[in-house]
């Protein structure tokens, strides 16, 4: 009798100790090791960083590792590391016209300049589970051709600016950009803040906030102007020095969805956009973003708002995966002492209602 | 009570910059007593709704001289307890306590303790969702412009229906109250039964939202008024029995179900308020 109160330390302990083995799995096995999942779990890894909001392949693959494969608890392991780095300022803004392109394809030409690149992709892939994957001898042993060193290719967007068909993103904002993670947030949130919002914003919820804007809530007539996935080069201005520093190479897939506006008193009819971007090959995440963002634009394209992705607190006060797992999971701490706080109230009022009944009961009878 | 101080990262784990941004919000809201400031609230290494905001406003007052006390539901035994405890054992090396008076910074959730505190000293609470008016306005932009306006009157409102409905207010825990004559504050889901405690406190009283990236703050002796009616003033709810371990009496109790027949007893929910008492009734001599 009694025994919960006390004993919390030693029960931490042990819970931690079996957390560790069930980690390992079954020993007669190999360990996973993180050079593996970089190399093989590409993708998670991915996820990882964009929802991370950290750029490091390595660390995201130990990190998943560490979270037995769950990819937001992985996400939560980044993030909380990133808190401890240090902040040196802001890379130069990268040039995604100059990325060296693994892929990139257009579904609203059939040609274009720099032509189409499929690249590494599931599209058009039959999705047949291949039980010969963990067959020696199965692995594809050709060399690798991805990101080609290229001219600069234009995007979409500006070939369709040319003839006044679609809006020109407007060449700067007013100050510094918004620093999500350097300032609360407040609304009515500007772009730059809700791209960033979305960016790290959890690839399940873009996608089915996306879906809904297809369905309907919020429609925005869609095309995929191109998506591209390569690498870029980041650079950083040093004062230091006084000239841009070279810090290396990331990968970064961007969408540019081109959307159908109708015009307004004071705009004409014309081409809008929406945007995604995000770290390595993350296309369903960039397209969804892109359909978000543009679903977000709504107010100020003076469009009627109307569905859940066109509202800026609903989207972006629930976008985070880290606050929004954190909050929920928080249920499982104790609430002991609310739960008596309520349980006393009840109570009350349950024997409030039984008198009260006792009474009717009786004056019926009279 | 010491263990191993964690190597690579800065004391109480945040940078100093950090540390300097987040003591200025606190600042801020000291001076505002009850308004809720806006904070760029970092990722912690325990999850969002376990007290990010709590230890985050821990980590940027804490010093090496001070000596920590972190409870949850009056215990300092709870899972959640432990766990912030030995973060800040980790990674700031500081020394902890569970008794009330020996502590310089209390981290709570959800309760305060039943001994009095006093000046000198300063309460963390950890708060899910700062904004009181929240849950009859789900937006933000909404509710900043009601408390600018001090436009409270959603709330009574709310707190008549109780009336009407129930005959009673069917708030008892996270109950509204005015700060200073000015905020209305969530005081974080404590008991009603804390919320007198809350009024003319001599110590520093520091509210933290990891998530909803708001601090806010009671400064030491500032009136903390729950909201009521004339005709129906704020009742407490003290409950109508001594704890069963420590006889103690007019604490917060919890209740603990002891078989599957209906059997409950009920004891207090400060275990370390429980444990003095008990020690005082069995061997008084011994009590430091």
């Amino acid at each position: 009798m009694y025994v919960a109160v006390k004993g919390g330390e030693r029960a931490i302990d042990a819970a931690h100790r079996l957390l560790a083995r069930a980690r390992r799995g079954d020993r007669s096995l190999p360990p996973v090791e993180s050079a593996q999942i970089v190399e093989q779990l590409t993708l998670a890894v991915d996820r990882v960083m964009v929802e991370g909001s950290l750029y490091d392949r390595e660390l995201a693959a130990t990190a998943i590792k560490q979270a037995r494969g769950d990819l937001i608890e992985a996400i939560f392991l980044v993030r909380a590391y990133r808190t401890t780095l240090a902040r040196f300022g802001y890379s130069d803004p990268v040039e995604t016209r100059e990325m060296k392109l693994a892929r990139r394809i257009s579904a609203t030409f059939k040609d274009l300049p720099g032509g189409q690149v499929l690249g590494p992709t599931f599209d058009y892939t039959h999705r047949l589970i291949d039980f010969d994957t963990d067959e020696p001898g199965s692995d594809d042993a050709s060399p690798d051709h991805a990101y080609k060193e290229r001219a600069a290719t234009p995007r979409v967007a500006e070939l369709l600016a040319d003839e006044g068909l679609i809006e020109r993103p407007s060449d700067s904002i007013d100050g510094p950009p918004a620093d999500i993670t350097r300032e609360a947030p407040t609304f009515p949130a500007r772009r730059d803040a809700r791209l960033q919002t979305l960016a790290r914003a959890d690839e399940g919820y873009l996608l089915s906030l996306g879906y809904s804007t297809q369905r309907g809530y919020g429609r925005s007539h869609p095309f995929v102007g191109e998506i591209r996935f390569g690498e870029v080069d980041i650079e950083f201005f040093a004062e230091e020095v006084g000239f841009a520093v070279p810090l290396g190479r990331i990968r970064l897939t961007e969408c540019e969805m081109v959307n159908q506006f109708k015009g307004s008193g004071t705009a004409p009819p014309q081409f809008t956009t929406g945007y995604g971007l995000a770290f390595g090959q993350s296309e369903r995440k960039a397209i969804a973003m892109a359909l978000v963002d543009r679903a977000l634009r709504a107010q100020e394209l003076g469009e009627e708002c109307v569905a859940p992705a066109q509202d800026q607190e609903f989207v972006l006060s629930h976008a985070d995966n880290v606050q929004a797992t954190g909050f929920v999971e928080h249920l499982k701490l104790p609430h002991y002492v609310d739960f008596q706080s309520e349980l006393s109230l009840v109570r009350l009022l349950r024997a409030e209602f039984d008198a009260a009944q006792t009474t009717l009961a009786r004056e019926a009878a009279e | 009570m010491s263990a191993p101080i964690a190597t690579g990262y800065n004391f109480a784990y945040l940078d100093e910059q950090t540390k300097r941004m987040i003591r200025r919000a606190i600042l801020k809201a000291i001076a505002i007593p009850g308004y809720q400031v806006p904070f760029a609230s970092r990722e912690m290494p325990m999850p969002y709704g376990w007290g990010t905001g709590g230890v985050q406003v821990t980590a940027a007052i804490l010093g090496p001289d001070d000596i920590l006390k972190v409870i949850d539901q009056g215990s300092d035994d709870t899972t959640n307890a432990v766990s912030i405890r030995r973060f800040f054992q980790k990674t700031a090396g500081v020394a902890t306590t569970t008794h009330t008076s020996k502590a310089t910074i209390i981290q709570t959730r959800h309760r305060i303790p039943e001994d009095a505190v006093k000046e000198g000293q300063t309460i963390v609470f950890q708060v899910p969702i700062p904004e009181p008016l929240r849950f009859l306005e789900p937006r933000e932009t909404e509710t900043r412009t009601m408390h600018a306006l001090q436009e409270y009157g959603l709330m009574h409102v709310k707190l008549y229906e109780d009336i009407a409905r129930h005959g009673h207010i069917a708030t008892t825990y996270a109950y509204p109250v005015r700060v200073n004559g000015r905020y209305l504050m969530d005081p974080s889901p404590t008991p009603k039964f804390d919320n007198p405690k809350m009024d003319m406190s001599p110590a520093l009283q520091l509210f933290g939202a990891g998530r909803e990236k708001r601090i806010y703050a009671i400064p030491p002796y500032t009136s903390v008024v729950s909201l009521d009616f004339e005709d129906h003033p704020f009742e407490r709810g003290a409950p109508d029995r001594p704890c069963a371990l420590c006889g103690s009496t007019g604490v917060f109790l919890d209740e603990v179900v002891t078989d599957d027949k209906g059997a409950r007893m009920f004891v207090c929910s400060d275990t370390d308020f429980c444990e003095r008492a008990l020690m005082r009734r069995t061997a008084p001599e011994e009590i430091a």
